[in-house]
């Protein structure tokens, strides 16, 4: 069997036993992605020589006797917003195309730390602002269980990438679903850490009260491992949590919820939710019961109020940390021949640079801060974003995670909701609660919905700091459900 | 709430330093009306007796010591600079010729 059907601890096992080396694995996925990625277009960047490279010098290392850690050898595919210092950072913008980083994020340094080698740069809607990889100026990403169909996003281009074997793993970030989204229409796992838990160190800013690096994987563990491999304080953040790491290796292997008490989001269902997608979530909390956990329902009245107040505060953030691209230091300029001013010449080089979506987004940003509205519309999202912590913590008095649909509806064709903003905005409806409050949640993959065969995922909830319980309760149902399936999920997707 | 006019629409773009074209005004007038119609919910339940939260976390003043560390050379501070001169960046003329 292909080596890129692996999973990422058994490829660190394979590796660290000798039984294979760092470099045929990479050679492995490298020849996978030649083979596929121009049907997918996960990647904006393949760096074969440098990864071949790394893994050259992971096994130099191994073959002297060295202890490396469980992933040393492993390819990662890294989205695209991290900055890179030995390959091009894009943020999937015409306005940074080319653009060289003179440094590494706090998470793509760690990556190397852990030895995993990084194989290239994936796709992303333009500056993480999307939820289908439409954004991209690059163009979009397919996804591979249907290639008309959108990947999720921004992170569409590592959702994409780990689907279609490309990569066992690969790293996102998330600011209102942009892992767990993407993870739930590929059937893979996503996972968003609590806010703080990984660094924003070197990721190119959206909104930055809300960024959260994260995994993405085939599987809970693999996602456990990664999440271990990137997270905890970076004093090069001044957000960053200055606590432990949450024990989520140990709760994916403990993958146990004999006695947890699972709370179903009331609000989260109804109208505007696809019917395969509500039968596929029953079915598994009805699993979750069959495993010993205690099912509730729980009522989080604000949460239907979280999608305006992200759209308000997220845009607020971006309409200020994208005050930097001015075409002075870094990136694209426009009109400098000499007739513009350095104000026209700015205008002229976002007007150039960024695409649709961006702007949009800056000018409601920029509306929502002005005098004589700040009240209306910024002051009242931070306030529903109050109301939202303290649902949760009502909620978390109650029981110990909270679960729902990851998305309202399965992967939607691509185009379909390109004119139409408000209707790409609803992809975000069940996951944009965490974000806001800053806790942790999950996507694991529930099975495929009646009517289109398409992947569904689950989320799961779970306090700040609390991280561990995801990938417990994402670990149990994954057993349960590859007992019940006679393997992953993703066995079921088309080979392409 | 106020529908979204092309002449707002200019104002955000010139306070966004966006050089947009007519016909993106119109387009984007049209957009935003939406949007903003649909976001002013949060209005409904935004009363007096609840507090703001900017931020997720209750973090204030988060210092590190202030310690001289290496940083960036000139040279890879403006290895992607668009135009340099001298070591330096070089930018448009800022002010105006009567200046």
């Amino acid at each position: 069997m292909s080596l890129t059907r692996n999973t990422a601890a058994e490829l660190g096992a394979l590796i660290a036993s000798g039984e294979v080396s760092a470099v045929e694995v990479t050679q492995a996925h490298l020849d996978r992605i030649a083979e596929v990625d121009p049907q997918v277009h996960a990647f904006l960047h393949v760096a074969a020589e440098s990864a071949l490279e790394q893994a050259r010098s992971i096994d130099a290392r191994r073959a002297a006797g060295e202890e490396l850690g469980p992933l040393a050898g492993v390819p990662i595919a890294h989205k695209d917003v991290f900055t890179t210092k030995d390959m091009p950072t894009t943020a999937g913008s015409k306005i940074l195309e080319g653009y060289r980083p003179p440094y590494d994020a706090t998470v793509t340094a760690r990556l190397r730390e852990a030895g995993l080698v990084i194989i290239g740069k994936t796709n992303l809607d333009e500056f993480a602002m999307g939820s289908s990889t439409e954004n991209s100026a690059y163009g979009p990403t397919h996804n591979p269980w249907d290639l008309d169909r959108i990947p999720g996003g921004s992170s569409g281009g590592s959702s994409a990438a780990v689907a279609s074997y490309q990569a066992p793993l690969s790293t996102g970030t998330d600011t209102g679903g942009s892992i767990r989204q993407p993870a739930a229409v590929t059937g893979i796992v996503g996972m968003k850490p609590t806010y703080g838990g990984s660094s924003r160190y070197g990721v190119i800013a959206f909104a930055s009260s809300l960024d959260t690096p994260g995994p993405f994987a085939r599987n809970v563990l693999d996602a456990a491992l990664l999440h271990e491999a990137f997270s905890g304080h970076d004093v090069m953040d001044t957000t960053s949590i200055h606590a432990e790491v949450p024990p989520v290796v140990e709760a994916a292997r403990r993958a146990d919820v004999s006695g947890l008490r699972v709370g179903v989001v009331k609000e989260f269902a109804g109208e505007g939710y696809q019917p395969g997608v509500l039968a596929r979530f029953r079915e598994a909390v009805d699993l979750l019961e069959s495993l010993g956990a205690k099912v509730v329902e729980v009522s989080c009245p604000s949460f239907t109020y979280a999608l305006p107040a992200y759209y308000l505060i997220a845009p607020s953030e971006c309409s200020s940390n994208l005050a930097r691209f001015d075409g002075m230091r870094y990136g694209l300029r426009v009109g400098d021949d000499g007739t513009h001013s350095a104000e026209e010449v700015m205008a002229l080089t976002r007007a150039a640079g960024f695409g649709p979506e961006v702007k949009r987004r800056i000018m409601l940003g920029t509306y929502a801060l002005s005098s004589g509205y700040y009240d209306a519309y910024y002051g009242s999202a931070q306030k529903v974003r109050t109301l939202i912590s303290r649902d949760f913590e009502a909620a978390f008095h109650q029981v110990d995670v909270l679960v729902s649909p990851t998305t309202p509806t399965t992967a939607f064709p691509i185009g379909e909701r390109a004119d139409d903003p408000m209707a790409m905005y609803l992809a975000d409806l069940c996951t944009i609660p965490a974000n806001l409050a800053g806790n942790a949640a999950i996507s694991v993959p529930c099975g495929l919905a009646e009517e289109d065969g398409l992947p569904v995922g689950l989320q799961i909830m779970a306090p700040v700091l609390g991280d561990e319980r995801c990938y417990r309760v994402g670990a149990a149902l994954e057993k349960a459900f590859e007992d019940r399936w006679g393997g992953p999920l993703l066995k079921e997707a088309p080979s392409l | 709430m106020s529908a979204i006019t092309r002449d707002e629409v200019a104002h955000l773009a010139r306070l966004s330093r966006l050089a947009l074209t007519d016909a993106e005004l119109g387009h984007y007038a049209a957009q935003l009306d939406v949007i903003i119609g649909a976001v002013a919910r949060v209005a409904e339940v935004a009363t007096d007796d609840i507090p703001p939260s900017s931020h997720a976390l209750p973090l204030t003043n988060v210092y590190r010591p202030d310690e001289a560390r290496m940083s960036l050379t000139p040279e890879q501070a403006l290895a992607a600079a668009p135009a340099v001169e001298n070591d330096r960046f070089r930018v448009p003329r800022i002010l105006g010729e009567e200046a």
